[in-house]
């Protein structure tokens, strides 16, 4: 069996299409979660009734389910309920579904580890407590943060390769695609193996130098 | 002259504990006052609760005659009015020390951003740290950091300063550079609320003692009085126990003691 680099080379700008779909994915995903993140760490950290219940429910579903059983369902099931969607806005909808689970624990837990001094001397000067939140406690509880949350956003780049299972063109579903075409098992392979580790690892190596800065601490360092 | 502060027959609880026993203290416009007492007297939750960080649990407390126990009391209102610097001088890490001096100006007050610099610069300048405007907080020796702590609160043109023990964090030499930033304040006629532990800067810079033990205020009398013929047996121990520290032989290392 001889490994076709030819082929490879001609496969090149699909992979270039895929690998623009699947950072469009993950970085889509990212922002939605983040958002729903955001709304869901308020509720937990003010402790407001009920709201506070549903959206510990929600992190405990989401955390504790397959990603893929999750894709399945908005995609097969909620269409037979009346809703269509495109593999794209399943994509969309499951990741962020995941994402914004794991980013609200991130997110609460940053929240908790800011100290209480701050919001004693941030009131003490006036602020709301809205602008408590903007000013004093988001970008301290970001900072504290930090490494975990683009930990996760790492890994929700890499949980896009499910999405390939309905369809949406990323990586893995091109890798898939040519395999079933043309059976180029080994060279596709190859290709997509390259592929991640040029995504991803510069992503961790920036992970571990984010962690080391920060042990060290904050501003004007 | 009316009372610029007015804490009259005012309760505080935590829990079952009662730890302000009907407290009735006035302090009058541009008066210093410095109170004292053992540790857990209640002397951090008489200021806290004029900040309104603790809420009252009954009697009255009035600021410039106008009560602030009645429901619909704006505290943020109140609190550009009360100014209050902690022991722990909490500047805000993520931001230089400009961007602390100015977050309650422009956000809270909404004033011009140029008069604000304007002012926060001069303030600096008035501590002498003009030239760490720019540094973080992290980058600033503890006594850099309260006298900061105390521009910060100046910003928002408070009316009466409260200060909760703001050198016992400090190493002794920083200590006095940040007295002299009250005792300047004192001496332009600000209204200040003292808790410390340092007698001779109380003695110094009172225009009266207020001594408070187990919840109540057992004594309010002006420093020379106070200090040199306390009129309650509490007050006498209380003092007794600094006066030991002072008369300790010289041997000992001078710098454990101060
Ligand atoms: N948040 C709180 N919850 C319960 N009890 C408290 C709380 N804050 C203070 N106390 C109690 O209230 C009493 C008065 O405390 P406070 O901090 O006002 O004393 P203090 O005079 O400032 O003492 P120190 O000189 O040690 O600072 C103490 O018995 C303390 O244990
Ligand atoms: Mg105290």
């Amino acid at each position: 069996m001889s490994f076709d680099v030819a082929f490879i080379l001609s496969t090149l700008p699909a992979f270039l299409k895929a690998v623009g779909v699947t950072l469009q994915v993950g970085l889509i995903a990212i922002v939605t979660s983040l958002l729903v993140a955001l709304v869901n760490a308020a509720i937990l950290v003010y402790r407001t009734p009920y709201l506070q219940r549903v959206v510990q429910l929600y992190v405990e579903l989401a955390r504790n389910t397959p990603l893929l059983i999750q894709l399945f369902f908005v995609y097969f099931a909620l269409p037979s309920l009346g809703l269509k969607i495109s593999g794209f806005a399943a994509a969309i909808i499951t990741m962020t579904f995941l994402g914004g689970a794991y980013l609200t624990e991130v997110l609460r837990a940053g929240v908790e580890a800011v100290p209480r001094a701050q919001l004693e001397s941030g009131r003490s000067i006036g602020l709301s407590e809205a602008q408590l939140l903007w000013h004093v406690i988001l970008p301290q509880a970001g900072l504290l943060s930090l490494p975990s949350l683009f930990a996760n956003f790492v890994f929700l780049l890499k949980e896009t390769t499910v999405v390939s299972a309905v369809a949406v063109p990323e990586i893995l579903y091109t890798t898939k695609s040519y395999i079933a075409l043309y059976y180029k098992t080994y060279e596709m392979l190859a290709v997509l193996t390259l592929i991640c580790v040029l995504l991803f690892l510069p992503l961790s190596l920036l992970l571990r130098y984010l962690e080391g800065r920060l042990q060290h601490g904050q501003f004007g360092s | 002259m009316s009372a610029l502060i007015e804490f009259e027959g005012f309760n505080k609880f935590f829990g079952d504990q009662q730890v302000l026993k009907a407290v009735d203290l006035q302090v009058r416009r541009g008066e210093v006052v410095v109170i004292l007492g053992p540790s857990g007297c209640g002397k951090s939750t008489l200021l806290r609760c004029l900040n309104g960080l603790e809420s009252a649990d009954g009697g009255h407390l009035r600021l410039g005659g106008e009560e602030l126990l009645a429901p619909g009391t704006d505290w943020r209102q109140v609190r550009q009015r009360v100014g209050m610097v902690f022991q722990s001088y909490h500047l805000f890490g993520h931001m230089s020390v400009l961007d602390n001096l100015l977050l309650g100006p422009l956000k809270v007050q909404k004033r011009q951003r140029h008069e604000a610099l304007a002012q926060a610069q001069a303030l600096l300048a008035r501590v002498g740290l003009l030239d760490k405007r720019d540094a973080y907080p992290r980058q600033l020796s503890g006594g850099q950091q309260q006298r900061i702590a105390i521009v910060r609160s100046l910003c928002m043109n408070p009316e009466v300063m409260l200060f909760d023990e703001v050198t016992a964090a400090l190493d002794p030499e920083m200590v006095k550079e940040v007295l002299q930033v009250i005792q300047g304040l004192a001496r332009d006629g600000m209204t200040l609320l003292i808790v410390t532990h340092e007698m001779a800067f109380a003695r110094a810079v009172a225009d009266r003692i207020v001594f408070m033990d187990a919840g109540r205020i057992l004594e309010q009398n002006d420093p020379e009085s106070f200090f040199s013929n306390p009129q309650t047996a509490r007050a006498q121990q209380f003092l007794e126990k600094f006066s030991y520290m002072e008369s300790l032989p010289k041997k000992m290392p001078a710098k454990e003691l101060s």
